[in-house]
C-alpha cells in the first residue's frame, strides 16, 4: 500500500483582493521508503502543497482534495486527530532553520517534548532520546550541546537539529521543504547526505522540496515539476532527465549550470510555453 | 548577566546626577531668588535667611552641596515656602498614597491589558478580538485627566457610589476610581501591543514547528508562544511606570488623594523650587531603576542577550 | 505574484495613496480633522458673543441660565463667568491644534537630523549620540516641563520650548534605527560604490525612503503633543486667560461638573475625542498604505 496518495489537492487563499488559488489539482502517490521530488520556481505551490497535506495552512488558506496516509483520509481532520499524525506519522522539517527553532527555548525541551507527548516517555527516558538522535544526525558533544540555546548553534546545526527534532518518533514519512536552500552549499551536502542515510536506516519515505535539480538527480525515484500552482509533469526522475515532455521542465534543466560545457551566459527559464495559453 | 547588570547601572549612575544637575540650574535661573516672589523682604533679613540655607556661596559649592546632601544622606534639604518643614517630611506623606493606587494601577493595566491582548490574538476575528480591539483604540483617547471626571461623573453624581475624593487610609471605595483613570489608557496601550505580539509569535516559523510537531494548541501557546509574545511588553513597562507616576498628579488633583502629585502641584504654584527638585529628582531616579529592572528582566527572559 | 506585475509602473506613493483612501477609518478621519480646523477658523465669524466677553445676565447662575441655547447665542452654554463657551472652545481648539502641530514639527526637523546623522555617521558619534537620548529619555520629562513653567513663567512659548525638548527623542531614535538599516541596503552601497558624496546620497537616497515612516509618526506625535499640552493646562499650568486650551476647558469642566453644568465638560471633551481619534485612525492608515507588510 502506498503511504501517501493525494489526489486532486487544491489550496485556497482567503485575501482582500479575492481568492487565490496556489496549488490546483496536485495528485501523487509515494511507496515506502521512496523518495519523491516536488520542483518548481519559488511561488510555485511546492511549499503550500505541503503545508495543505499536513494541515498547517495559514488561517486564511484552505485545502480541498483527498490525501490518504496508508488508505486512510487525513485531509482536514480535526486538529486533535491531525495531531496524532503529526512528528508521530508524517514528519516536516522547513526552509529555513534560522527561525524555525524556538529561540526562548533550549534545545533539549524542544527535543523532548515530542517524545514526551506522542510516546508518553518520561522525561529522562525522552533526553536520552533525544541526545541519541542528535548523535544520529551527526552533531558533535550532542550530550552537552542539547542544553543550549538554538542561537548558539550555526545554520548547518539547527537544520540538523531540526532533522533530528523530526524523527525522534520515527515516522514513516518525512516532508523537507527546501531544507538547504538557506545553508551554505558545503553544508548542503551534508545535511542531504544526512537525509539519505537515516532514510536508509528508517525506511521512511521523502517528499524533498527543491529547486535544485542537482540534488534531485541523485536521490529522488519521482518528481514532480510544479508551476503557478500546477501540476507541470510526473515521471520517473530518470525519464524525466532524459526526456523531459515539458517546455517548462526543459528550462528548468538547461538553467542549472554545467561544468562539461562551454557556456557564455547563464540560461534562465524562458516563459514562452505560457503563451497562448489563456493567460 | 552580571557584567551586564553591572554596565547598565553604570550608565544609570551618570543619568542620575545629570538630572540633579538640571534639575538644580534650572532653578538657579529662576528670575530672583525663592525669597523674592510676593513680599519684599528687607535686605538684611534676606541676607540672614540666605546666609541659613547657604545660598550666599558660590553656585558649585550649593551644587555640591545639594548633591551630596541627596546622594549620601538621601536629604532633599528644607522647604523654602513651610518653613517648618523639610522637603523629606513633605516627600515621606505622599509617597506611600501614590505608590498604594499606583501600583495597584499598574498590576491591573498589565493583568487585563494583558490577558486580554493574548485572548484577542488567540480569538483573533471573534466577537472577543473586536471588543478587545475596540476598547483599546477608544481609551487612546481616555487618558486620566479625562477619565477622571467621567468616573465621577458616573459613580458618583449619577449613581451615588462611590465618593468623589478624597483618601480615606486607602479605603477601596477611595481607590477604585484612581485605579480606573489612572490605568485605563495604559491597559489599552498594553494590550494593543500584546495582541500584536502575539499575533506575529503565532504567524512565525517556529509557531508551525511547533504545530508540526503535533503538539495540542494549548501546549503551543502556553509553552511556545506566550514568553516570547510578552517580551515586547518588558520594554513597554518602563513608560507605563512613568506615565502613572507622572499621571497620579492629576489623580491627586481630581480626586484630593493627598498623594505625591498634590505636593508637587502645590509648590508648583507656590513657587516652593525645592520640592519640586525633590520630587523630580525622586520620581527620576525611580524611573531609572525601574528602566533597569526591566532592563534585566529583558535580558533574563532573552537568552541572546543573557551574560 | 500576480498582484506584482499589476503594480509594476505606479509609483510607490501613488499606491499608498489608493490603499489610504480604501481605508474607511482613515479617510473618515481625515474629513473629521478637516470639519475640526474649518469650524475652528470659520466659526468664530458666527459666533455672537467673543470669547473674553462676559454675559452679565448668566454669569453666576450657569446652571439655570448658561444651557447650550441659541436663542440667546450661548451655542455650546457659558462657564460659570458667563462666558461664551462655543467661542472658547473654538479658541481652545486653535491653540491645542497649534500646539500639536508645531510639538510636531520640532520633533521631525530635529529628530530627523539628529537620527539621520547619527545613524548615518555610525561608529563612536552615534553611540554617544545614542547615548545622550538615553539619558535625555530616562528624566521625568513632564516634571521638568512644569518645573521649566513655574521658574519661567507661564507662556506659549515656554510651553513650546518645553514640549519641543522632550517630543524629538522618539523620533530621533525612530528615525536612527530606518537609517541603519537604509544604510546596508544594496541601493546605498551601489551609489557610494559609484563614488556619489555622503550628503548626496542622504539627501537623494536616504531621506526620501525616511519620508514615510517620519509622516507615520509624525501624525502620531501630534495627538501625543495634544495630550501633554491638556495634562499641563489640566493642572492649571498650561496657557494662561483669557487664551485657554482643550486641557483649560475640560479641567474646568470637570471642576464644576458637580454643580450640573455637564456641557462645560462634554463640549471641550467631544472636540478633544474626534480630534484624536482622527490623528490615531489617519497614522494607523498612513501605516497601512505605507508598509503593506502589516496588512
Amino acid at each position: 500500500m502506498d503511504i501517501l496518495d493525494v489526489k486532486n489537492l487544491s489550496v485556497t487563499f482567503d485575501t482582500p483582493d479575492g481568492d487565490v488559488h496556489a496549488v490546483r489539482d496536485v495528485s501523487f502517490r509515494l511507496g515506502a521508503g521512496k523518495t519523491l521530488a516536488i520542483v518548481g520556481e519559488s511561488g510555485s505551490g511546492k511549499s503550500q502543497t505541503a503545508f495543505g497535506i499536513l494541515g498547517l495552512l495559514p488561517k486564511n488558506g484552505h485545502a480541498s482534495g483527498s490525501v490518504r496516509y496508508m488508505g486512510e483520509e487525513i485531509l482536514n481532520l480535526p486538529e486533535a486527530e491531525m495531531n496524532k499524525y503529526r512528528a508521530n506519522k508524517i514528519a516536516m522539517i522547513f526552509q529555513d532553520p534560522m527561525t524555525s527553532l524556538n529561540p526562548y527555548m533550549r534545545i533539549s525541551k524542544q527535543l523532548t517534548e515530542v517524545l514526551v507527548y506522542h510516546k508518553g516517555m518520561g522525561k529522562r527516558e525522552a533526553l536520552r532520546e533525544s541526545i541519541r538522535m542528535l548523535e544520529a544526525v551527526r552533531i558533535p558533544d550532542a550530550a552537552s550541546r542539547v542544553h543550549m540555546y538554538p542561537h548558539e548553534f550555526s545554520g548547518g546545526m539547527r537544520q540538523r537539529v531540526m532533522i533530528a527534532m523530526s524523527l525522534l518518533c520515527g515516522p514513516k514519512l518525512l516532508i523537507a521543504d527546501e531544507p538547504t536552500t538557506a545553508l551554505d552549499v558545503t553544508v548542503q551536502a551534508e545535511i542531504i547526505d544526512v537525509l539519505i542515510d537515516l532514510q536508509e536506516d528508517l525506511g521512511m519515505a521523502i517528499i524533498l522540496i527543491t529547486h535544485d535539480m542537482a540534488i534531485v538527480a541523485g536521490t529522488c525515484e519521482d518528481t514532480l515539476v510544479m508551476f503557478g500552482g500546477n501540476v507541470m509533469e510526473y515521471r520517473p526522475t530518470i525519464d524525466l532527465f532524459e526526456t523531459p515532455q515539458h517546455p517548462y521542465t526543459k528550462g528548468l534543466l538547461e538553467a542549472v549550470p554545467r561544468l562539461d560545457r562551454d557556456v557564455k551566459t547563464l540560461s534562465t527559464v524562458s516563459y514562452g510555453f505560457l503563451e497562448g495559453d489563456e493567460k | 548577566m552580571l557584567k551586564y547588570t553591572f554596565r547598565r547601572v553604570l550608565v544609570a549612575i551618570p543619568t542620575l546626577l545629570i538630572l540633579i544637575i538640571i534639575s538644580f540650574l534650572l532653578m538657579h535661573a529662576a528670575p530672583g531668588g525663592p525669597f523674592t516672589s510676593e513680599r519684599p523682604l528687607p535686605p538684611q533679613v534676606l541676607a540672614n535667611i540666605e546666609a541659613k540655607y547657604g545660598l550666599d556661596n558660590p553656585l558649585y559649592v550649593q551644587l555640591w552641596e545639594y548633591m551630596r546632601g541627596i546622594v549620601i544622606e538621601f536629604d532633599f534639604g528644607p522647604s523654602f515656602q513651610r518653613k517648618d518643614r523639610t522637603v523629606n517630611e513633605i516627600m515621606a506623606q505622599g509617597f506611600p498614597i501614590t505608590f498604594t493606587y499606583g501600583g495597584l494601577s499598574f498590576v491591573a493595566a498589565t493583568l487585563i491589558g494583558g490577558t486580554l491582548g493574548i485572548v484577542a490574538a488567540i480569538r483573533q476575528n471573534t466577537i472577543i478580538d473586536y471588543f478587545a480591539v475596540g476598547v483599546s483604540i477608544g481609551a487612546q483617547v481616555l487618558p486620566n485627566f479625562v477619565m477622571a471626571p467621567l468616573l465621577v461623573w458616573l459613580f458618583t453624581l449619577t449613581l451615588g457610589w462611590l465618593p468623589g475624593g478624597g483618601w480615606n487610609g486607602g479605603a477601596w471605595q477611595n481607590l477604585i476610581m484612581p485605579v480606573i483613570a489612572l490605568s485605563t489608557s495604559y491597559m489599552a496601550s498594553i494590550s494593543r501591543i500584546t495582541r500584536s505580539s502575539m499575533l506575529e509569535v503565532l504567524n512565525s516559523n517556529y509557531i508551525r514547528t511547533a504545530r508540526a510537531k503535533g503538539l495540542p494548541e494549548r501546549t503551543v501557546i502556553l509553552r511556545h508562544a506566550l514568553k516570547p509574545s510578552l517580551v515586547p511588553l518588558i520594554s513597554y513597562l518602563g513608560v507605563a511606570f512613568v506615565g502613572m507616576i507622572t499621571g497620579s498628579v492629576v489623580i491627586d488633583i481630581y480626586f484630593s488623594t493627598g498623594g505625591m502629585g498634590q505636593a508637587f502641584v502645590n509648590s508648583a504654584l507656590n513657587r516652593d523650587y525645592s520640592v519640586m527638585m525633590g520630587i523630580t529628582i525622586l520620581v527620576g531616579a525611580l524611573t531609572i531603576v525601574f528602566a533597569l529592572l526591566a532592563d534585566l528582566l529583558y535580558a533574563w527572559v532573552d537568552p541572546k542577550i543573557r551574560y | 505574484m500576480n498582484t506584482q506585475t499589476e503594480i509594476k509602473g505606479r509609483s510607490l506613493w501613488f499606491d499608498a495613496r489608493r490603499r489610504f483612501f480604501q481605508n474607511k477609518a482613515a479617510v473618515g478621519g481625515l474629513v473629521a480633522l478637516t470639519i475640526i480646523v474649518l469650524i475652528s477658523f470659520i466659526g468664530p465669524y458666527f459666533a455672537v458673543w467673543s470669547n473674553e466677553e462676559i454675559d452679565w445676565d448668566v454669569m453666576g447662575s450657569a446652571a439655570t441660565l448658561g444651557m447650550p441655547s441659541f436663542a440667546n447665542g450661548h451655542f455650546f452654554g457659558t462657564d460659570d463667568l458667563g462666558r461664551d463657551l462655543y467661542s472658547r472652545v473654538l479658541q481652545g481648539t486653535r491653540v491645542s491644534l497649534l500646539v500639536g502641530v508645531i510639538g510636531a514639527g520640532i520633533s521631525v526637523l530635529v529628530g530627523t537630523v539628529y537620527g539621520t546623522v547619527a545613524g548615518y555617521v555610525g561608529g563612536r558619534t552615534d553611540q554617544i549620540m545614542m547615548r545622550i537620548v538615553d539619558i535625555l529619555m530616562s528624566i521625568p520629562f513632564m516634571f521638568v516641563i512644569i518645573l521649566l513653567l513655574v521658574v519661567f513663567g507661564r507662556s506659549l512659548t515656554m510651553l513650546f520650548v518645553g514640549i519641543g525638548m522632550l517630543s524629538w527623542l522618539d523620533m530621533s531614535r525612530i528615525v536612527r534605527g530606518q537609517t541603519l538599516t537604509l544604510k546596508n541596503k544594496e541601493f546605498v552601497e551601489a551609489a557610494r560604490a559609484t563614488g556619489v558624496s555622503t550628503p548626496t546620497i542622504i539627501r537623494r537616497h536616504i531621506v526620501p525612503n525616511l519620508l514615510g515612516i517620519v509622516a507615520i509618526y509624525a501624525t502620531l506625535l501630534v495627538p501625543a503633543m495634544i495630550l501633554t499640552e491638556s495634562f499641563i493646562s489640566f493642572l492649571g499650568l498650561g496657557v494662561q486667560e483669557p487664551l485657554t486650551s482643550w486641557g483649560a476647558l475640560i479641567s474646568e469642566g470637570a471642576g464644576t461638573i458637580r454643580y450640573d453644568t455637564e456641557w462645560q465638560l462634554l463640549f471641550p471633551l467631544a472636540f478633544f475625542v474626534v480630534t484624536l481619534f482622527s490623528f490615531f485612525f489617519i497614522g494607523d492608515g498612513l501605516r497601512d498604505a505605507l508598509d503593506p507588510k502589516d496588512r
